[in-house]
């Protein structure tokens, strides 16, 4: 039963779902933006877990003072912090816990973002050297898309020709057929991994019912 | 008080209550939209001859007794099809279409000043009807079909001994090489499932792959740690990993503690594994699942630690990060794949050849329409593989 009572669950709301994407009929409609509905209701249940667990990992790492044992007090001092803000005065505009998670909050997430910048260019060192024939092929296509996208780059041109139409055309044919083609082999494997979980033959996913 | 009669007057003048010396739309038809919950109606007609001096048309329905017309809508004068259905706002319904009940519909012009024309002539009665199947999916359900009988075909025939061959993925080989040396080096190996919660497929599929790595360090004895952004992912991976632990016959090794919620953001969650890889050093990085902006900061980070790291994602567009950043990078339908690569079950192996299969169909079918599109430049090969979207 317990592995069973899983994959049987798994079959119905699988057939569920597929019957109610061919089917306009209302039941089925609320039984699809039920099922979604009840998902969300779970997992707003299981941040409670997710809290548990932050809160337990952070605990321990200061009580057996592991590497960085620091930041987990800031983190625990932080979740304390905003949730006393939050119950005390509230979540809205202009409450200390909305100032906190604009002036704070925000700007700490806005400075990891902004790492990207740097993190572009030490990859695009790496992978724009011409090792190869494939590596110069990148490089050389790059180097034309990049060019084809500043304003600098419409000043280049051969006759009929311009750098920013070359780029155009490798963005809409090559790199589009590309594309494509990786798209419908992730559509056809995501429709195959799916039936290989409603019919029960993929159940790794499952953990020790599986 | 002569002000004020004077001022109604006026509006009067240049108002709503203005009769405009213009024709009205005729010939008004309503019906039933085809195929649907039975709860839209289609409005068509002929436009006004006065058209070019009209701004727009107002739409007036009512029901049976049929002696109260209500306006529902406004189009283009130039437009001669209106749809009537279910219009939401802020998640309250404040316009439906019943199904089942009865609608007329009458129709008249507006001009850019605010004149209009006497109402049409009523349109017949439409009765919206619930339709128990959408038949512009049908094409999707015969291709689904389909694959569906070629997949239960390829696991047939594995069943009866027969072995499919599989081309090697290098970046899959390499995760025995890349557990290998986490053991040599002592060192944990660090798998991140990406952003997607529980109901993406991708994730699914990395749980999957996520079993069969768990079982690989169990196996060597090395620590594994898998920071969380989503709770329900997070407790399917605990699981996922206690059962690789326990089948490797080491359930004394698994620390729970060591598969947490690290934050449930993209870019707090991004920071924290990056941490983890200065703290931490892990020898071994493993992003498998789904992407987004945060994948080259997590590859980057993992680079400058000196990680060996292999990467798995159907997100098209972090494809390039990865691979500029990781050792392997397993591309798209691989992800898919994997779990049945690495456990070798033949029943698995086998469901990855229907891919190979209906892609080799889609492939005869791109071919043949686009030759037949070319020569007679019809459209009904395109309408025959239209997807017809949303619900």
């Amino acid at each position: 039963m317990r592995r069973r009572g899983p994959l049987t669950l798994a079959f119905i709301a699988g057939v569920a779902m597929i019957i109610q994407f061919f089917s306009p009929h209302p039941i089925l409609r609320t039984v699809y933006t039920e099922a979604l509905n009840w998902y969300r209701i779970i997992s707003a249940f299981t941040f409670m877990l997710g809290l548990i667990s932050l809160m337990r990992s952070h605990i321990t790492k200061v009580t057996h003072k592991r590497a960085g044992w620091g930041y987990s007090i800031v983190t625990i001092v932080s979740f304390i912090v905003m949730t006393i803000l939050g119950f005390t005065y509230g979540t809205g505009a202009g409450t200390p816990f909305d100032k906190m998670y604009e002036y704070v909050y925000a700007p700490l997430g806005a400075t990891v973002f902004s790492l990207l910048a740097f993190y572009l260019a030490s990859a695009s060192f790496r992978a724009f050297r011409a090792r190869n024939i494939d590596a110069t092929i990148l490089l050389v296509v790059a180097i034309i898309i990049m060019l084809g996208r500043v304003p600098v780059g419409s000043f280049i041109r051969w006759g009929r020709f311009s750098l920013p139409g070359l780029a155009e055309w490798i963005m809409a044919y090559p790199n589009m057929a590309a594309q494509r083609g990786l798209l419908i082999g992730i559509a056809l494997g995501a429709i195959c991994m799916s039936l290989k979980i409603i019919l029960g033959i993929e159940r790794s996913y499952l953990g020790r019912g599986g | 008080m002569l002000i004020a009669i004077l001022l109604l007057v006026v509006s009067q003048a240049g108002g709503q209550d203005t009769l405009a010396p213009f024709a009205p739309p005729t010939n008004i038809i309503a019906k039933d939209a085809p195929w649907d919950a039975g709860n839209k109606v289609i409005i068509t007609w002929r436009p006004s001859i006065d058209k070019d001096s009209l701004a727009y048309y107002e739409i007036w329905r009512a029901t049976p007794p049929f002696t109260k017309y209500e306006r529902i809508g406004i189009i283009g004068s130039t437009d001669s099809l209106y749809e009537d259905h279910a219009i939401l706002e802020d998640t309250v319904v404040i316009h439906e279409v019943t199904p089942g009940k009865q609608y007329r519909y009458k129709l008249r012009g507006v001009t850019p000043d605010g004149r209009f024309t006497i109402l049409s002539e009523p349109s017949n009665i439409a009765i919206p009807r619930i339709q128990a199947f959408n038949i512009y999916r049908l094409n999707v359900l015969i291709a689904f079909i389909l694959f569906t009988a070629l997949f239960l075909y390829s696991i047939e025939r594995s069943k009866r001994g027969f072995k499919f061959f599989i081309r090697r993925i290098p970046g899959l080989d390499a995760l025995d090489e890349a557990v290998g040396r986490a053991t040599e080096m002592g060192k944990p190996v660090l798998y991140s499932s990406g952003l997607n919660p529980i109901d993406s497929i991708s994730t699914i599929a990395s749980m999957c792959i996520l079993g069969e790595v768990a079982r690989k360090i169990a196996r060597y004895e090395s620590r594994l740690i898998v920071p969380n952004i989503d709770p329900i992912v997070m407790t399917v991976a605990q699981e996922v990993v206690k059962e690789a632990y326990l089948s490797e016959g080491k359930p004394h090794l698994y620390r729970e503690d060591d598969v947490f919620f690290l934050a449930a953001q993209q870019f707090p969650y991004a920071a924290g594994i990056s941490g983890i890889m200065v703290r931490e050093r892990p020898a071994t990085n493993l992003f498998i699942g789904y992407f987004y902006a945060e994948s080259l900061i997590l590859a980057e980070a993992g680079n400058m630690s000196g990680a060996i790291q292999v990467a798995a994602t159907d997100a098209i567009m972090q494809l390039p990060f990865f691979v500029a950043a990781c050792d392997y990078t397993i591309i798209g339908e691989e992800l898919y794949a994997a779990s049945a690569y690495l456990s070798g079950r033949p029943d698995l192996v086998a469901t990855i050849k229907t891919e190979d299969w209906f892609k080799m169909i889609l492939l005869i079918l791109t071919y043949l329409g686009s030759i037949i599109v070319l020569l007679t430049k019809s459209n009904l090969f395109l309408t025959i593989f239209k997807v017809t979207g949303g619900s």
